[in-house]
């Protein structure tokens, strides 16, 4: 039998990232692409001028909110893009390269994100 | 695991099992796996809205020029055309995030457990809200 | 409509064949049979060489699984009518070695069956004067969906991440596991955590929910695995929050 110690363990940290990303992504993002990408650039809604953008942004509430939209769906797709090359390719032997890349990434943008919102003058 | 070790001839009392390796290519044999195939890469668009929300907070961060830019880069054809498709992958995985969440909770009350669409109902009428605030927030004169 | 169905069969002998192939059997049609009506007439009249498993042909033995146009079925409940006048291909249950014709080994299967400790554990067995442990009816809604497993192997067929990893415990195994973890008679979750909260157990599921859609008796196998992962995870974060909390 697997009598391993019962240590402290990533997957469950990293099961929450993802679940918490995969709600703010399903609640959050699909109305703010729409108007971002596809509205505003048609012309179907006024685009976000340069001075409301900065007086958004002066919010601090508004700055932890963009970082929460930011951070945990990135923790959400790396985690499901390891998952879908791992037994996609089976590339199993690349396991811990994928794992790494993947969260690597979304560390690494949560912290540009983070730092972008908390230096915004 | 011995299961590994090539399959060895057969004998009386060792029978040769026929073990047929996955296909590379498993997810498009089937209409269910292609389908939760793309609902899995549906978090690349999502990652992709992310990158591009924080290339929209550096350009404000940088001046109404590099504002500007970000907003004629939007209007490129292509780049217009990535956001229509990443549209369409966000709003599956909505879709299939809120059904897929009811079944991963049991939720009981008075000892029975509540039906999935009592659970994913609210959910989706709470997008709907959402959806509609931040789209009056983002929108008003 | 025609009075016979074509049958395209797949077949392994171990002493010949380096690779299963089909043969055709045509056999009548009938509107009560089922496929493994067909399988029975086919070994009784035409070919006694074919092989495979069943016993009680009422959905409740578990053993008749296999593929039946590639789709994991009980051949006891699934009618030729709802195929003709087409063919029908039978093959035995995918992700699982193939012993012979539409035999599979299963020996994989039992051994993580037995890891998941599938019995009542109590810290103290009470003494048979005491009488039986009690529980009410809503005590035993809280487990009696995963209970309904027959152990046919279909949600194993159906499971990508099975047949990529052959070290991932499994649909079956896994809710087998809760079935007594949600047992008001059971104290033994803390036993099965250590095998249950593996990479290769819950962890390395990612709830594609082919194996609740292929279960004959809607034991809903996907959903107990996710309501795990949230039991472990919340599990976990009283770990990092109450490090001093009793284990």
């Amino acid at each position: 039998m697997d009598a391993q110690p019962t240590k402290l363990r990533i997957e469950p940290l990293l099961w929450l990232l993802f679940s918490a990303g995969g709600g703010v992504a399903a609640f959050f993002i699909p109305i703010h692409l729409f108007i971002l990408g596809i509205a505003a650039p048609l012309g179907l809604t006024k685009a976000t001028d340069y001075a409301s953008a900065t007086a958004f942004l002066a919010f601090p509430i508004v700055r932890f909110y963009l970082f929460v939209l930011c951070s945990l769906p990135l923790f959400h797709a790396a985690h499901r893009i390891r998952y879908t090359l791992y037994d996609g390719l089976q590339i199993k032997h690349l396991n811990e390269v994928i794992a790494a890349c993947c969260y690597g990434g979304a560390v690494l943008g949560t912290v540009i994100a983070g730092y972008l919102l908390w230096s915004f003058q | 695991m011995k299961s590994s070790v090539a399959t060895p001839p057969y004998t009386l009392n060792h029978p040769r099992w026929y073990r047929k390796r996955v296909s590379t290519y498993w997810w498009l044999l089937r209409w269910e796996y292609l389908r939760f195939v793309l609902r899995e890469i549906s978090s690349v668009f999502v990652a992709w809205f992310v990158v591009l929300t924080i290339v929209q907070i550096y350009a404000v961060s940088r001046g109404p020029d590099a504002y500007a830019e970000f907003q004629d880069f939007l209007k490129n054809p292509f780049v217009l055309a990535l956001n229509v498709i990443s549209f369409f992958f966000v709003v599956f995985h909505s879709i299939t995030w809120f059904n897929l969440s009811a079944r991963a909770m049991a939720i009981r009350i008075g000892g029975k457990r509540v039906p999935g669409f009592l659970i994913s109902g609210p959910n989706f009428a709470a997008w709907l809200v959402i959806s509609a605030l931040i789209a009056w927030l983002l929108l008003r004169e | 409509m025609a009075d016979t169905i074509k049958l395209e069969i797949s077949r392994y002998s171990p002493e010949t064949d380096a690779a299963p192939h089909f043969q055709s059997f045509e056999v009548p049609f009938r509107r009560d049979w089922v496929v493994l009506d067909a399988l029975n007439y086919i070994k009784d009249k035409q070919d006694g060489s074919l092989t495979y498993r069943w016993s009680c042909r009422m959905g409740i033995c578990g053993s008749c699984g296999m593929l039946v146009n590639g789709e994991p079925k009980l051949t006891c409940a699934t009618f030729l009518a709802d195929y003709a006048p087409a063919s029908i291909r039978v093959e035995p249950l995918r992700n699982f070695p193939i012993v012979r014709d539409l035999v599979i080994a299963m020996n994989d299967f039992m051994r993580k069956f037995q890891k998941m400790k599938p019995w009542l554990i109590r810290k103290e067995e009470k003494p048979v004067s005491e009488g039986e442990y009690l529980q009410t009816p809503e005590q035993l809604d809280a487990y009696k969906q995963f209970s309904m497993c027959i152990n046919c192997m279909l949600c194993y067929a159906a499971c990508p991440v099975y047949g990529l990893d052959p070290l991932f415990a499994g649909p079956a195994a896994i809710a087998l596991a809760q079935r007594y973890n949600l047992d008001s008679r059971d104290q033994g979750a803390k036993d099965r955590f250590p095998v249950l909260s593996q990479h290769d157990a819950i962890w390395g599921c990612t709830f594609v929910g082919e194996c609740t859609r292929v279960c004959p008796k809607h034991v809903d196998p996907a959903g107990a695995i996710q309501q795990y992962k949230l039991t472990a995870a919340l599990d976990w974060v009283k770990s990092v929050v109450m490090p001093w909390g009793g284990k």
